[in-house]
């Protein structure tokens, strides 16, 4: 596959390996999660249950384009590539 | 007028949260201050207040439910001696902490021991920018006991504090001010909203800020972004481009209150019988409350906006605040009585009058000497 190297306008590199934030807690919820960060004591909403799932699979893939692939909808492929790169500047996900 | 994507989340809510995601918790209603508008309405302790045993098996539920911190106020948490057990006991498991004080027992040696822990926020309040705005509020000496607690943590080390200040009349020329104590400190500076809840439904008459003051305020948050507000201004949004936040009333489906006998309110601003849910040492515990209260089922109903259903500006203000509405006397599905398009005015001239009909906190802890009133 062919990935954004690119998404949201926002630098983020698929090929590289992410993983969460490990000073993060997420809390499940209907609408997805909430996702804390003890450090910067932010709140962040994940506003949909498959964007959790993704977020709790970066670990278990050597880049973030594998985790998409293994989730989600090659159409949903830029939407949730552009989701996750929201979660960079608030540390939520960072490279391993 | 840009659209964000706040509404779609304000739908979601709905569904219902796991946990509250800004829970309140009053550990005593006992205070040696006796603030004109303490919406808590303390003084005096509780006799049934919770427990350290209770108290911490309230944070073992709060840490299981994954609610990642509690503010802590009061009254005076610092009068509670099992006050640092608590504490630590909370961050031990996770549930990070940030408490109100009016600094009177914030010593040096206690500065220190809250330096050195994580996960401990404070603050401090202050009503005025000088003693004599301040005092007249929160009673002789507290400006120069708040100012000697700020003092303290920063000897300390503490690093980035809050300075918290709830705006009235009196205070609103003076936000400058507010700002350069802050940045002395390094301080975070935080304003909220007035309401007439507690003994503030005594006095929000004289205090709330005119409208002229709202829009004056309107404008020195819309420029400083960064200043922290608990999204209590969500009713100025109505005045143009809406201020951060969420931006709606979360009584018992976002927000939620646990008082020092184990009640629990939809907000800290509605201690009173229409509004509480239960207790925390019913069976089931804060969580069944949470989750089960038909008070809490019936605020997460979608909410009618009754006479604010015509105003051009409702997706903004939502109509405003519910505690507010509730201790003017107002109907709940209608305009905020500081309601920035001045629908409110006449509702309000009009209930006025019967001042010992409007509702009263049901909960008063008062010390027993006259709070010192200006009116009749
Ligand atoms: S009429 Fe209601 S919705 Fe409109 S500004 Fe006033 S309080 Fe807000
Ligand atoms: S009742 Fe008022 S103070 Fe309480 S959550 Fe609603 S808007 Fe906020």
């Amino acid at each position: 596959m062919t990935a954004p190297a690119i998404a949201g306008g926002v630098d983020f590199d698929l090929e590289a390996a992410w993983g969460l934030n490990a000073q993060v807690a997420l809390r499940d919820e209907e609408f997805g999660a909430l996702a804390y960060h003890y450090g910067t004591r932010r709140l962040v909403f994940l506003k949909s249950r498959l964007l959790v799932d993704l977020v709790r699979a970066l670990d278990d893939h050597d880049s973030a384009a594998a985790a998409l692939v293994s989730l989600v909808e090659p159409s949903e492929f830029h939407r949730y590539a552009a989701a996750l790169a929201t979660l960079v500047p608030s540390e939520i996900i960072h490279e391993r | 007028m840009s659209v964000k994507p706040v509404p779609s989340l304000k739908d979601r809510f709905s569904l219902g949260l796991q946990a509250p995601i800004c829970l309140t918790w009053e550990l005593t209603y006992a205070c040696n201050l006796s603030c004109v508008h303490c919406l808590s309405s303390s003084g005096r302790r509780d006799p049934d207040e919770l427990s350290t045993a209770e108290a911490k098996a309230v944070i073992d539920e709060m840490a299981a439910m994954q609610i990642f911190y509690v503010n802590i106020g009061g009254g005076e948490p610092l009068l509670r001696p099992d006050f640092f057990e608590l504490v630590d006991h909370a961050v031990a498991s996770g549930v990070g902490v940030k408490f109100s004080t009016n600094g009177s027992r914030l010593t040096p040696e206690r500065a220190e021991r809250l330096a050195a822990t994580d996960y401990v926020d404070v603050q401090i309040s202050i009503d005025g920018a000088d003693a004599v705005t301040n005092d007249a509020v929160r009673g002789e000496g507290s400006f120069d006991t708040a100012i000697g607690a700020m003092e303290n943590l920063a000897a300390a080390g503490f690093g980035e504090f809050k300075i918290s200040v709830v705006m009235t009349r009196h205070n609103i020329p003076q936000l400058d001010q507010f700002q350069a104590i802050a940045d002395r400190f390094g301080a975070q500076l935080r304003l909220t909203r007035l309401r007439p809840s507690g003994r503030g439904a005594d006095t929000w008459h004289e205090l709330h800020p005119t409208a002229e003051q709202q829009r004056e305020l309107y404008q020195w948050l819309l420029a400083r972004p960064n200043t922290l507000t608990g999204d209590s201004f969500f009713h100025l949004s109505a005045l143009g481009d809406p201020l951060e936040g969420l931006n709606l009333c979360g009584a018992g489906r976002v927000v939620c209150l646990i008082d020092p006998v184990g009640d629990v309110y939809a907000c800290p601003f509605v201690i009173h019988d229409e509004f509480k849910a239960g207790n925390v040492r019913d069976d089931g515990g804060f969580s069944r409350v949470w989750l089960d209260s038909e008070v809490f089922a019936a605020l997460r109903e979608p909410q009618s906006a009754g006479a604010c259903t015509s105003c051009g500006s409702y997706d903004a203000c939502q109509g405003g605040c519910m505690a507010a509405k509730f201790f003017t006397g107002l109907p709940l599905d209608g305009p905020d009585p500081e309601c920035v398009l001045g629908h409110a005015d006449e509702a309000l001239a009009a209930v006025k009058v019967p001042v010992l009909l409007r509702p009263t906190t049901t909960v008063d802890h008062s010390a027993r000497r006259p709070v010192s009133l200006s009116r009749r």
